[in-house]
């Protein structure tokens, strides 16, 4: 499957990442070749194979409902470019 | 063209845990901005989340609370897109394997039937945090107290064919979940939110036409408005010709309509894959009976119970079995009065009719139980009629009263079953009407009940009238 520069396109806006028109080309050569790869490996046979959700032979170690975090909003909002009364301030989402 | 209105229902539930679904900070509702947002609240690198060990019994008793499977097997996902309160960049929920698959509950409807409403999954999620765009001119407030605020979201099948009756089916759940204590159930804080699917199409189609998902609706008196609005509006454009936009629409409580809330450019993708920072959760048959035991009696298991021991009919026994708080009141009125066929008759017409009527919620039922079950008492003990029985119920209802004996007493409302007293009243009635008696001697029998009719006026009603019209037919023979 190629990747053509419309896909590419669609893909940045999702993820919210620019680029320039000269790396749409190359990204989408790049993402072909990782789809090769993959469509190589779709050719193995895994009839009966239960997919997996995880690569480790493990399950999830759980953690007591407990309350364990302090307010450490002071520390935190140090190193956020903007903040007031307590709120972090990000450019305006709404119209 | 006449048009049907097909309405799924997606309900999120916040879970009653004291910290978050993968972090150890608190809940707890009102808290001042951001103190309660931690490392993993807020995304920073290098963090990675754990799962609350408490919000797994809660699905799964809600699971079982619906009849559904419970999967032993579960794992969560990231499910994609930018919002400055999700400051991930993702939404950790369950997309392919979500502990609870399929399940039902029947809910009662409006006219006294009951409806099976189908569960297509329930599953664990974190919450997003809030945006506040009022509060500043050219920037949004962001608070992340609520980010990773563990929710239960429940996906109901396209079953429901009216505002009225998504209403009835969110009531359900809310009662339920409450009563489970999988939530406190506090809708103005924000414990129970619904997304609407509203689509229609012509009657007797069965494609399903473009839907709409009304966003976030927090009332059960809001998600009416909000689903009648989208229905008259897909209508008009329906019917001028038009295509309804799959789209989502926010609700405007102010101007009682909906609007759409994102723009619709670019299709969203949410581009799910496997949490990699988190394992499959395993459990195991034993854990789900453990759950069940500690889960109080449910509704599907009250209406059993109510059949065999009661005696009521099928619906009599699932509309009163379907809301824990209406089961109790009339299992305590059953109990007072021990008629528990008087009881299901009276609760489901009398008191369910008012609390329609003036829009009361079963928590806040005027007359106690044991008070309503009093009422029923002096019926079947001849005290009073039934009749006089609605009054004192309405008396008690307007609180003018608040126990039945003393508002009996009070007014005087005892039935007369004294013969010695009844007997000189029949007396002078049939002495007055001559003309009438004649005709009941003539074989005119229907005219007994106009003896009886006077006689009940004559006494305002309290004359017993089953002795009244053995008097009279004797007095007349």
């Amino acid at each position: 499957m190629k990747i053509t520069d419309k896909v590419v396109k669609n893909i940045a806006e999702l993820t919210q990442l620019r680029f320039t028109e000269d790396e749409l080309a190359e990204i989408g050569a790049s993402m072909t070749e990782t789809l090769e790869l993959v469509e190589q490996m779709q050719q193995v046979d895994t009839a009966g194979v239960e997919p997996m959700s995880n690569p480790l032979d493990a399950t999830q170690p759980l953690r007591p409902d407990v309350v364990t975090e302090g307010d450490n909003r002071a520390i935190y909002q140090r190193i956020a470019p903007e903040t007031q009364d307590g709120l972090y301030l990000v450019p305006k989402v709404i119209e | 063209m006449e048009w049907e209105t097909v309405i799924g229902l997606e309900i999120h539930v916040q879970l009653r845990t004291q910290s978050k679904i993968f972090s150890g900070s608190s809940i707890a509702f009102g808290a001042a901005p951001n103190i309660q947002a931690s490392a993993v609240d807020l995304g920073l690198p290098g963090v990675l989340p754990v799962v609350n060990q408490a919000v797994y019994p809660k699905a799964i008793a809600f699971g079982l609370g619906i009849g559904a499977d419970i999967s032993l097997v579960s794992a969560f996902d990231r499910k994609n897109y930018f919002y400055p309160d999700l400051p991930k960049g993702y939404q950790i929920t369950q997309m392919d394997k979500p502990i609870v698959l399929g399940g039902s509950v029947e809910i009662p409807l409006d006219d006294g039937s009951v409806k099976t409403i189908q569960i297509t999954r329930a599953h664990l999620e974190e919450d997003a945090g809030k945006s506040l765009h009022e509060e500043f001119i050219d920037s949004t407030g962001i608070d992340l107290n609520r980010a990773g605020t563990p929710l239960l979201e429940i996906v109901s099948e396209p079953d429901m064919r009216s505002a009225k009756e998504v209403v009835s089916y969110a009531r359900y759940i809310h009662q339920l979940v409450t009563y489970l204590g999988v939530s406190d159930g506090n809708m103005a804080e924000g414990s129970l939110r619904c997304d609407a699917n509203v689509s229609l199409r012509p009657v007797g189609s069965s494609e399903l036409g473009t839907r709409t998902e009304t966003k976030n609706v927090n009332s059960f008196r809001f998600l009416e408005r909000a689903i009648n609005f989208e229905v008259v509006r897909q209508k008009e454009v329906l019917e001028s010709g038009g295509r309804v936009e799959q789209e989502t629409r926010l609700y405007d409580p102010d101007r009682d309509e909906t609007r759409p809330m994102r723009s619709k450019e670019t299709a969203m993708d949410y581009r799910y894959f496997p949490e990699p920072d988190l394992l499959p959760i395993v459990i195991d048959e034993a854990f789900i009976a453990e759950v069940k035991k500690n889960m109080p009696e449910l509704p599907r298991e009250k209406a059993e119970r109510f059949q065999s021991d009661y005696e009521l009919s099928n619906v009599d026994a699932k509309v009163l079995a379907s809301e824990p708080m209406l089961a109790d009141y009339f299992e305590t009125v059953a109990a007072t009065c021990s008629d528990p066929k008087l009881a299901a008759n009276w609760v489901r017409v009398e008191l369910l009719g008012r609390l329609n009527k003036d829009s009361i919620e079963t928590s806040d039922i005027p007359v106690s139980s044991e008070q309503f079950g009093l009422l029923l008492l002096r019926i079947n003990d001849q005290t009073i009629s039934g009749k006089i029985a609605k009054d004192v119920l309405d008396a008690l209802w307007k609180t003018e009263a608040d126990s039945v004996d003393d508002y009996i007493d009070a007014n005087n409302l005892k039935q007369v079953s004294d013969s010695g007293a009844l007997e000189p009243l029949i007396d002078k009635i049939i002495a007055d009407n001559p003309k009438q008696v004649e005709q009941y001697r003539e074989g005119k029998t229907k005219v007994l009940g106009f003896f009886v009719g006077q006689v009940m006026k004559e006494t305002s009603g309290k004359a017993n009238p089953k002795q009244v019209n053995e008097l009279v037919r004797k007095k007349l023979s």
